[in-house]
């Protein structure tokens, strides 16, 4: 070999020590390696892959006892308009959206505002698990078990004054976003909850479901659950929430006020010009395929079945007026 | 129409090409049908396969009807008569489509119950547009053929033009029942005015 190099006029002091020569190599292996995981990182994060929620999970006496509908039901089939408009969008855009890291502002008529992280908001509060219907306002539902806690256990601590009469939420707007390119809705998504309906045990803030962090599709990392309302009143991906005086303007109202109102309760006898709300499909189990094609619909309840709870909110109030 | 050697523009080639029109056209026209059959058997139209399918077919069914309608401009267009050669079959397939798409939403989604399908006729009007839509095809439809055409003789032509009707109430349909989301009726809208705009146009001259 040293004669070959002799041979070639290649002198031993230009030969890298092998010592130098090892430590180079180690270098280069491990950014070899960062890079790759960093790749295997990037591929797992663009299918949204599902992290458990760590510590305990309380299970609620909240459990509608039917059957759930499937992870994939509930990942794969979603209204959440910036990131698309189309049922699969959300799935498929989930990774443009940016939750790390996530803080939410919490203003008006409090006595603790400030700006406070996903940590600050989750961390005091053991999550639970509620299994809860979710009703469509496009006559489809869902039989989801979510994991969170009640929304009014996190305004109790950022203590609203006496002028808070409704809570306000915002739905996060970031540039990568597809759908926020089109004004398809005025953005932020917008939505608002009567301050008893916000103190309500059933009304939950949600950080996860099946037991697994919240996916972007499902409205990452911390979105809004109120079972016995339409579903776009569950708000997604909420980075502002605000103690306000008087009705805050919501969203869907805005776009279509005859068709969407404030209080949007589930009510089978109030008809809605697109969508007959007698009745519902449910998209439970793993539904899909041929069998799906002759799966019956079910009656709509009123207040989706959970009356008993929450029927003395609107008492003496005429729900057809105030849909 | 006359095809003198001067007038004939964008002519089809000579054979095969004449030949091959009428098949490849069936087989463009029919392969969304295809893929929807094959995407259902294969469970791959997501967990409301009902809602997918009756907004596919609505979709298919439209998009027949205004090729159908812009094959008669095109003949003007083109100064040839191949477009009119296809028109019927496409426009068969709109029928097809649509036939599809009412069959869905009256079997599978509202589940043969009659008085669901009057509550929706009585209090959405979307329905009813998309209703008349579909009831003009069905004589067209049925009226078809070569014999019906030589026995109904000029009336067959007036029955013919209710084509025009028909699409309008299915874009109307289209446009009334579509939420948030308005750019792809509009589309079909716009379709729909610029082949009026051009019929008015060339009916002025």
């Amino acid at each position: 070999m040293r004669d070959w190099m002799k041979m070639a006029g290649i002198r031993s002091s230009e030969i890298t020590d092998q010592r130098v020569f090892q430590k180079r190599r180690q270098l280069l292996q491990a950014s070899v390696a960062a890079g790759m995981t960093g790749l295997i990182a990037g591929s797992a994060q663009a299918k949204s892959e599902s992290v458990p929620i760590n510590g305990t999970i309380i299970k609620s006496p909240y459990r509608a006892e039917e059957e759930l509908s499937s992870k994939k039901t509930i990942t794969t089939y979603n209204n959440f308009y910036e990131l698309g408009t189309d049922k699969g969008d959300p799935e498929r855009y989930a990774n443009r959206l940016e939750t790390k890291p996530w803080s939410v502002v919490i203003d008006g008529e409090c006595a603790k505002p400030g700006t406070y992280t996903l940590e600050d908001i989750i961390k005091p509060h053991p999550i639970e698990e509620r299994i809860y219907r979710m009703r469509c306002v496009e006559a489809w539902s869902m039989v989801i078990p979510w994991n969170g806690f009640s929304l009014a256990d996190l305004i109790k601590r950022v203590e609203p004054n006496s002028k808070a009469k409704y809570v306000a939420f915002e739905t996060v707007v970031q540039d990568d976003l597809p759908g926020i390119r089109r004004s398809v809705l005025e953005w932020p998504y917008r939505e608002g909850l009567r301050m008893d309906e916000a103190m309500h045990p059933l009304t939950m803030l949600s950080m996860g479901l099946y037991g697994e962090e919240l996916l972007g599709q499902n409205g990452a990392p911390l979105r809004l659950v109120v079972p016995w309302k339409y579903g776009y009143k569950s708000i997604k991906s909420v980075v502002r929430i605000s103690f306000v005086e008087s009705q805050p303007d919501t969203s869907w109202n805005l776009s279509a006020p005859g068709e969407y109102g404030f209080f949007s309760n589930v009510n089978p006898d109030r008809s809605h010009p697109r969508w007959s709300q007698a009745k519902e499909r449910r998209l439970s189990g793993d539904a899909g395929g041929l069998a799906a094609l002759f799966s019956s619909k079910v009656e709509t309840r009123f207040m989706n079945g959970y009356a008993d709870e929450v029927a003395s909110l609107y008492e003496g109030m005429d729900l057809q007026k105030f849909h | 129409m006359s095809a003198t050697s001067n007038t004939v523009r964008f002519a089809l080639p000579g054979w095969p090409w004449q030949r091959l029109l009428k098949p490849a056209v069936f087989i463009m026209a029919l392969s969304p049908f295809i893929y929807l059959l094959h995407a259902l058997l294969t469970g791959q139209l997501g967990p409301n396969p009902i809602d997918t399918l009756t907004d596919q077919t609505g979709t298919l069914a439209i998009r027949m009807l205004l090729i159908s309608l812009a094959l008669t401009p095109l003949r003007w267009v083109v100064k040839n008569t191949w477009p009119i050669r296809v028109r019927r079959m496409l426009g068969l397939f709109a029928f097809f489509y649509a036939f599809l798409h009412v069959g869905i939403y009256f079997v599978l989604d509202q589940q043969l119950d009659l008085a669901v399908l009057w509550s929706d006729l009585s209090e959405r009007p979307f329905i009813v547009a998309g209703t008349v839509a579909f009831v003009i095809l069905v004589p067209l439809a049925m009226t078809s053929t070569n014999k019906m055409a030589r026995r109904l003789g000029k009336r067959w032509l007036s029955l013919h033009r209710g084509v025009y009707l028909a699409g309008t109430a299915a874009v109307v349909h289209y446009v009334w029942l579509a939420k948030g989301d308005l750019v792809e009726p509009f589309i079909y809208l716009a379709i729909l005015l610029l082949l009026f705009a051009y019929r008015f146009v060339r009916l002025a001259k």
